[in-house]
């Protein structure tokens, strides 16, 4: 199998084996950071621009020492606020990047479809880096890649996604991601954001979250954003809590090896309680871990990858 | 000055449909004389007279000038998009001869002055015929009234905050009430704002798209708030660009209650559906949005049994730069006149409405909203349309005469459009000059 796409932009353009290939690449460069001297010289000599119109520390982050440990140069731009509140359109800047003949653009916008948009008009590989409430492709591939190495595979297992998942990119990529490898999810949270035809993307919607959590093997929680109070989305964080969060009395549903999951940032004692987030169950510092691995292997597939060779 | 129309198929709605000769004198129709089964016509090209125009129209049809009520001209103040020139031009080339002018320019049309100023305009254009649209509201903030006597004195033949809706239900209440005694049409956009805060149609594609979406309520619960204050105060009101089912339903049963109440819809809402954005394609996003097939179809139907009255395009050029970007950011409004009609001969070529239909549609029902004259009866302007109904070309954005590109139809096979645009007996627009 050899890489032939130009852009990650999100899990629908991606076919179940290119996503293997994916994960058989991140387990291979996950080694990398264990060693003394985290650094191998595979991308010498490329650029890859970190290019963030929204705020975000860890994936940055997490893109930045990917970039770093396969040697590539690599630069953030951050911008406060959309661009075209400077007088200069998302075009107009991607084009003088695109002039400084960078090699990779990782995108992170607020506006969904921005990095489509970009990956339209440019030549240079885009990776969507999460576009607003629409798609978090590499965070989707970094959460499979964590349950294909604790459980061995993906088809097959029940997933729960709980939370606010009419406003979170990272579930609509989650959903497609783990239906296309296998898997089937199920969705619960208030109404007021569960969004309408979820379905249609291969989520099931369950009545309650214990039902959701009943023998679930992987469940993902979702962050709660207190300003969706002020939009009538939910009375009370204390309530949000009680009707809707995880916390010890509801992990007698799941499976004795489930996996709990949690994209970040946390917000402890909302969504999911300290002892859920710090107990047996959870993976998600695991997930920080390989997000590294995955994102070394995203630029390692597009940079150092066969597409010019299958060109002809 | 004489003209004649000669040998072509005239359908003037509820009036007359058959071949006939169409002779114009001095701006006015003069006759229209049906042509018998042997009927004679003289041969293309000739002159019955000094200065008289003949013009051979066998197998065109021939219409009654077409009228669309809902246009963004731009002009004052945003003629970077549009102006009353280059979109009078594309109005003549899609076969309007009336435009009604929205009043959202820059500075409002809530002033005797911006009324006069537009009408100067046009009258220097010397083509489509511009009817003019006050604000409801002054500066369209929706804290008091515009000066309707005075918009009404200049030439304004409606009121619309059109853009943005009437949020404030006394003031749409006062207006429809006060535009009845001045004598106004209070047309309305009806969005309810705290529910519309999203980019495109509310539903699976917005949600698989991550998109905000705007539901199908938050046009039609102040579609029924208007029908409502309508019937409260015995005034008449109509519904702009209706693109839902509810809205539609609504309407219909508000009709069958003989409310004075009228609607129209735009080409795009029974030619496309919330699937025409699915690449993030800026060139569909407009407001009220595409929805789905279900809306469509209830769209169709609600022009097949009057419940729409007329097809208007709504109008709305914008420069690249406010398309060209992220779909949240970009501008909301597709460019349509020079593609309403072959959009709307679609409909008929579907067997969903007759040519009589459509031409009503397009043409007198229209102008019986904003209270103008419309007609191939002797003694009226000889406002004429005629149209090749077989006509088949590829629609190009680049070669239209409006300043805007933003359409989802550029590229699109089209059949049918108009040859000759006449008003007050005047071609304003010759297809074979054209080309």
């Amino acid at each position: 199998m050899q890489w032939t796409k130009k852009d990650i932009l999100d899990i629908e353009q991606l076919s179940p084996d290119e996503i293997e290939l994916i994960f058989e690449t991140a387990f291979g460069l996950k080694e990398i950071s264990e060693r003394p001297i985290k650094k191998v010289p595979t991308l010498r000599g490329q650029t890859i621009v970190l290019f963030f119109m929204e705020p975000s520390t860890r994936t940055r982050v997490s893109f930045d020492i990917a970039a770093k440990r396969l040697s590539a140069d690599s630069l953030a731009i951050a911008a406060a606020s959309s661009s075209i509140v400077k007088g200069e359109t998302l075009l107009d800047t991607a084009s003088n990047l695109q002039a400084m003949k960078p090699d990779i653009i990782v995108m992170r916008h607020s506006s969904a479809g921005a990095p489509h948009l970009l990956a339209r008009t440019l030549d240079v590989s885009i990776i969507n880096a999460g576009d607003g409430m629409h798609a978090h492709p590499t965070q989707a591939l970094l959460d499979m890649m964590t349950v294909k190495e604790k459980k061995g595979g993906l088809s097959g297992l029940n997933v729960a996604i709980i939370g606010d998942i009419s406003h979170s990119r990272v579930a609509r990529s989650n959903i497609v991601g783990f239906t296309k490898m296998g898997a089937s999810v199920r969705v619960a949270g208030p109404p007021t954001m569960i969004p309408p035809g979820i379905e249609h993307l291969g989520a099931q919607v369950a009545p309650s979250v214990d039902e959701a959590l009943t023998d679930a093997d992987v469940v993902i929680m979702l962050r709660i954003q207190k300003e969706r109070m002020r939009r009538f989305l939910f009375p009370t964080e204390r309530e949000y809590a009680r009707q809707y969060g995880l916390n010890d009395q509801r992990l007698g549903r799941i499976r004795p090896d489930a996996l709990i999951m949690h994209p970040g940032p946390l917000n402890r004692g909302v969504e999911i309680s300290p002892e859920v987030a710090d107990g047996p169950f959870s993976v998600i510092l695991d997930q920080v871990t390989n997000g590294v691995a995955l994102r070394m292997a995203l630029f390692y597939l597009l940079a150092g990858g066969t597409r010019d060779a299958d060109a002809d | 000055m004489q003209m004649q129309i000669k040998g072509g198929r005239v359908l003037d709605p509820g009036v007359f449909d058959g071949p006939a000769d169409i002779l114009i004198k001095d701006g006015i129709v003069a006759q229209v004389v049906p042509l018998g089964a042997n009927g004679q016509t003289a041969p293309a090209g000739t002159t019955g007279g000094s200065g008289e125009r003949i013009i051979d129209a066998r197998g065109m049809l021939v219409v009654p000038g077409l009228v669309d009520m809902h246009v963004h001209l731009r002009e004052p103040g945003q003629e970077y998009k549009e102006t009353i020139d280059t979109g009078t031009r594309a109005a003549a080339a899609g076969g309007f001869t009336s435009v009604c002018g929205m009043p959202n320019t820059s500075p409002v049309n809530d002033s005797i002055s911006v009324t006069r100023y537009i009408l100067e305009q046009a009258a220097r254009c010397r083509r489509t015929r511009v009817y003019p649209v006050g604000a409801v509201s002054a500066g369209l903030c929706g804290e008091q009234l515009a000066e309707f006597g005075d918009l009404k004195a200049a030439g304004a033949v409606a009121v619309t905050d059109d853009g943005r809706p009437v949020s404030d239900a006394q003031l749409m209440r006062r207006a429809m009430e006060y535009a009845r005694g001045i004598g106004l049409q209070v047309i309305s956009h009806c969005e309810e704002l705290s529910l519309s805060g999203g980019v495109m149609n509310e539903g699976v594609v917005s949600t698989r798209m991550g998109l905000p979406g705007i539901p199908n309520a938050a046009e039609s619960v102040m579609v029924m708030r208007d029908i409502a204050l309508s019937e409260l105060t015995g005034s008449p009101v109509h519904i702009a660009h209706v693109s839902t089912r509810e809205s539609v339903s609504a309407i219909r049963a508000a009709k069958a209650r003989n409310t004075q109440v009228t609607a129209e819809t735009a080409p795009h809402y029974f030619t496309l559906t919330e699937e025409a954005v699915k690449s993030y394609d800026t060139r569909a996003k407009m407001n009220p949005p595409l929805r789905t097939a279900a809306d469509r179809e209830a769209v169709i139907a609600g022009l097949a049994d009057g419940t729409i009255d007329a097809i208007a395009s709504d109008h709305a050029p914008h420069a690249r730069v406010e398309k060209d970007l992220e779909f949240d950011l970009a501008a909301n409004g597709i460019i349509g006149l020079e593609t309403s009609l072959a959009l709307g001969l679609r409909l008929v070529g579907a067997g969903a409405l007759t040519l009589e239909q459509l031409i009503a549609l397009m043409s007198k029902n229209s102008a019986a909203i904003i209270d103008k004259p419309c007609g191939l009866s002797a003694g009226q302007p000889a406002d004429v349309t005629i149209i090749d109904p077989e006509a088949r070309y590829t629609y190009r954005a680049t070669q239209g005469r409006s300043k805007g590109r933003n359409t989802p139809f550029d590229g699109w096979d089209l059949k049918g459009r108009a040859v000759y645009t006449i008003v007050d007996g005047t071609i304003v627009f010759d297809l074979s000059e054209e080309i």
